[in-house]
């Protein structure tokens, strides 16, 4: 069976890449897209945790499960909300919507 | 009644005259001097019934009335008050009774009773007289009711229940009660006439020498009572009590308790019975009424002087049979000093009442002097002969202002002095009750022999001393006694006899039956008193035993004997008095109209010394009252009061002030305004605008802030958290 430390790189590297993605994208869909990688690395390693170490229990799928259903809430709102952005001035950069700028 | 009962009910009756006076009749003023006259009445009554039933008691001395009850509480003991009639007790309400009976019924003629309201008399000033209209229409002056007549025998009366209450006492404690009682009554009687500025003055000094004295009477009484736990007489006056108080040393080294005891009691008799160094204060009580005089000057207050240390004499005399006790000393010397200069002044005095003034400090003298030989007897029987003759004279000078100003209301000069014996002359045809009562007071005064009281007190005085071999004693009291017959001849030959000397004497008139009787009787007793007191062996006869001498000396545990019979004193007393009686006669007899005292010619320096009381008032000044007020002036009020009190009172001021302002300069304004106030103020702003910077609004520089924190902190705990 694959050792769990695999599963683990696995989920730091997809985390990474996410995080990556959030920080490096100028798009905000893009940025919500690493989002969503981030959160499924997050994904991984609970089933993993699960898997290995408490195969009897039920709370890492239970967690999974949450993130699965927070992920889907934050992306439809997210675009929702980059959708409106768009509408009003034009962009879908990051930067360039600054409002809450001092 | 029982005879206790009696006594102690003697000295209420003036008492409640002077409340009821005083609180509610003293608009009326026919009501105001029946009560007051009726309480002396109703005194008098109780003091004869208990004199009657004293002298009826054998061995009196030994058993005498006496009751008590305990008052108060103080620690271990408890001081018992209460009333004791021996011998000295009887004698002394005797007199008391008869002189304060007298004088109340002389006030009510004396203050005018009867006559008009005064035309312009105000209360405070003695009456000016009124003017009345006849039927035919004529105008006459006449004499005018005194404006606050409720008043005085109010105080009168108040006077009477302190003497009472002095007598009757059987402690120190109600004799010294009854003592300062009478000492406020003599300041307010004195300054009876209070708008006059003399009598306010003589008011205020009388006051305070008086407790010049009375501090160091009580001073005496405290010391006595840390000594014994009682003030009572006759428990001190045991035989154990005095023996411990002679023989035990007091604070002072040179002093027995019982010496030192017995001088500072006596200290408050020099004051209360005006014995030199303290004499000063009583020519100048004559400013108050005649009455007032009689009462302060014969009956009561400085009777009252001599009546303490008659009481206390066995305290005084204990150990005296090793020759004199400091005490006995201090009262020989003082007494016998008192006796010759207080004559010498009334020889120079021209008014008539400041004679009898003088003439009093000296009898008063004489007592003290007789107390000082041990002539226990002979004191008390001049106490009482003196305070009979003396109201006498004092009543009658009285009776004669009261004509003479008669004759000044018909003059209309009210300029003239009409107590200045060289304004009178002649009166006798003019006031004959009033001349012979005076002249049997006069007589008395100077102990005429044989007839009068006076003769056989001042002969037993004198034969006193000549007995115990005190000669300094016998020869200054022989060389007062022929002072006194010529200033008392003095006195009657300028008031009396001669030609009247001025128009006001021509036209005096004699004073009605209130003040007449009561010269009467006291005259009775002016001549009839001595008769009681006449030695057994008088010039070698067998008499029936001297009653006095028998009665006052069972007082004494150790009643004295009676003296041999000595021709010496004897021989000296008919000198002295007849020579200076005729003396004095022929001195002033042919005095006329306007012309000096004729000694002054002849005595010159000595005269003005005299007339000026030795300088006395001059020193006192000097020494005491300049300084008092010099004391006030310098020390208490600008030292004192303007530079100290108000010195603080001026700091705190300024210091309220500057601490109000420097709270406000170095706090308030700099640490709560500007460090807590502003300062955060300033902090809060500061920071805002140094940090809002961070605040991009830019998500991906935030995200990384998150995670360059979020790693630093896990390289933290890599490195600090050991697995």
């Amino acid at each position: 069976m694959i050792p769990l430390s695999w599963y683990l790189i696995f989920s730091a590297g997809l985390f990474c890449i996410g995080l990556f993605g959030v920080l490096s994208r100028r798009n905000a869909v893009a940025i919500l897209m690493g989002i969503e990688l981030m959160l499924n690395a997050v994904n991984v390693n609970l089933i993993a945790f699960w898997r290995y170490l408490d195969p009897e229990g039920i709370s890492g799928q239970a967690f999974a499960i949450m993130v699965f259903a927070v992920a889907a809430a934050e992306v439809a709102v997210g675009l929702a909300l980059v959708i409106s952005i768009y509408r009003r001035r034009n962009t879908v950069v990051a930067d360039d919507i600054d409002l809450m700028k001092w | 009644m029982a005879t206790e009962t009696i006594i102690w009910l003697i000295p209420l009756p003036p008492l409640l005259a002077f409340f009821l006076i005083v609180l509610i009749t003293n608009r009326v003023k026919w009501l105001s001097h029946s009560i007051a006259v009726g309480a002396a009445l109703l005194s008098f009554i109780g003091s004869m019934v208990v004199f009657f039933r004293a002298i009826g008691v054998e061995h009196l001395g030994e058993h005498p009335f006496e009751a008590s009850v305990r008052w108060l509480a103080t620690g271990d003991t408890s001081l018992h008050i209460g009333i004791l009639v021996d011998p000295l007790a009887a004698i002394g309400l005797f007199f008391v009774a008869w002189t304060v009976l007298m004088i109340f019924i002389y006030s009510v003629g004396y203050h005018n009773f009867g006559q008009p309201k005064g035309d312009h008399d105000r209360p405070g000033l003695p009456p000016h007289g009124a003017t009345q209209i006849d039927a035919q229409g004529h105008k006459h002056a006449v004499l005018s009711v005194e404006p606050m007549y409720s008043r005085f025998f109010a105080f009168i009366g108040l006077f009477a229940f302190g003497m009472y209450t002095l007598v009757i006492s059987d402690n120190l404690l109600t004799l010294f009660v009854g003592w300062e009682i009478m000492g406020l009554c003599s300041y307010l009687l004195i300054g009876f006439w209070f708008q006059k500025p003399a009598a306010r003055a003589a008011a205020i000094k009388a006051f305070i020498t008086t407790r010049v004295g009375d501090v160091f009477m009580l001073l005496g009484v405290a010391y006595l009572y840390s000594q014994t736990g009682t003030l009572s007489f006759r428990t001190i006056f045991t035989e154990g009590t005095l023996k411990h108080l002679a023989e035990q040393p007091s604070v002072l080294p040179w002093f027995s308790i019982a010496g030192l005891i017995g001088l500072l009691l006596f200290i408050g008799t020099i004051g209360k019975s005006a014995q030199w160094p303290l004499h000063v204060w009583l020519p100048d009580a004559m400013e108050g009424p005649t009455p007032v005089s009689a009462m302060i000057h014969a009956a009561t207050m400085v009777s009252a002087g001599v009546f303490m240390v008659i009481r206390i004499f066995p305290l005084l005399s204990v150990g005296a049979e090793h020759g004199m006790t400091s005490a006995m000393f201090a009262m020989g010397f003082i007494g016998s000093f008192t006796a010759l200069f207080a004559a010498t002044i009334a020889v120079a005095q021209r008014d008539v009442k400041r004679v009898l003034a003088y003439s009093t400090i000296s009898q008063l003298g004489y007592m003290i002097a007789a107390l000082g030989v041990g002539a226990y007897v002979a004191a008390a029987f001049h106490l009482v002969t003196h305070a009979f003759f003396k109201a006498l004279l004092f009543l009658g000078s009285g009776s004669v202002i009261h004509g003479m100003e008669h004759g000044v209301l018909h003059t209309g000069d009210h300029a003239m002095d009409p107590q200045d014996m060289f304004n009178m002359g002649g009166l006798r045809r003019k006031m004959p009750v009033t001349f012979w009562t005076f002249l049997a007071g006069g007589l008395a005064l100077s102990g005429f022999p044989l007839i009068t009281a006076g003769f056989w007190s001042k002969d037993e005085i004198l034969a006193d001393a000549f007995a115990h071999g005190y000669w300094l004693v016998f020869l200054v009291l022989a060389l007062a006694a022929l002072l006194t017959a010529f200033y008392t001849a003095r006195q009657i030959t300028l008031t009396f006899l001669g030609e009247p000397r001025t128009e006001e004497a021509r036209h005096a008139q004699e004073t009605p039956w209130t003040m007449t009787l009561p010269l009467v009787v006291l005259a009775i007793f002016a001549i009839g008193f001595g008769w009681v007191g006449i030695p057994e062996d008088f010039l070698g006869l067998h008499l029936p035993a001297n009653w006095f001498h028998e009665f006052v000396g069972g007082t004494l545990a150790n009643p004295p004997e009676a003296i041999q019979f000595n021709f010496l004193p004897l021989l000296t007393s008919f000198v002295v008095s007849l020579g200076g009686l005729g003396l004095g006669y022929w001195v002033y007899k042919g005095v006329k109209a306007g012309s000096a005292d004729p000694l002054e010619k002849p005595l010159g320096r000595l005269y003005v010394w005299i007339k000026n009381k030795w300088y006395h008032d001059e020193v006192y000044q000097r020494l005491f009252v300049d300084p008092a007020y010099w004391l006030s002036e310098q020390f208490a009020y600008l030292f004192l009061d303007r530079t100290v009190i108000d010195g603080f009172l001026h700091l705190f001021a300024r210091l309220g002030p500057w601490i109000g302002s420097s709270l406000r300069q170095y706090i308030d304004l700099p640490v709560i305004n500007g460090l807590i106030g502003d300062g955060s103020a300033k902090v809060t702003q500061t920071l805002g605008r140094n940090l809002k910077v961070v605040q991009t609004g830019k998500v991906q520089q935030y995200m990384l802030f998150a995670l360059i924190f979020a790693l630093i902190t896990l390289v933290y705990f890599l490195f600090t958290i050991k697995p």
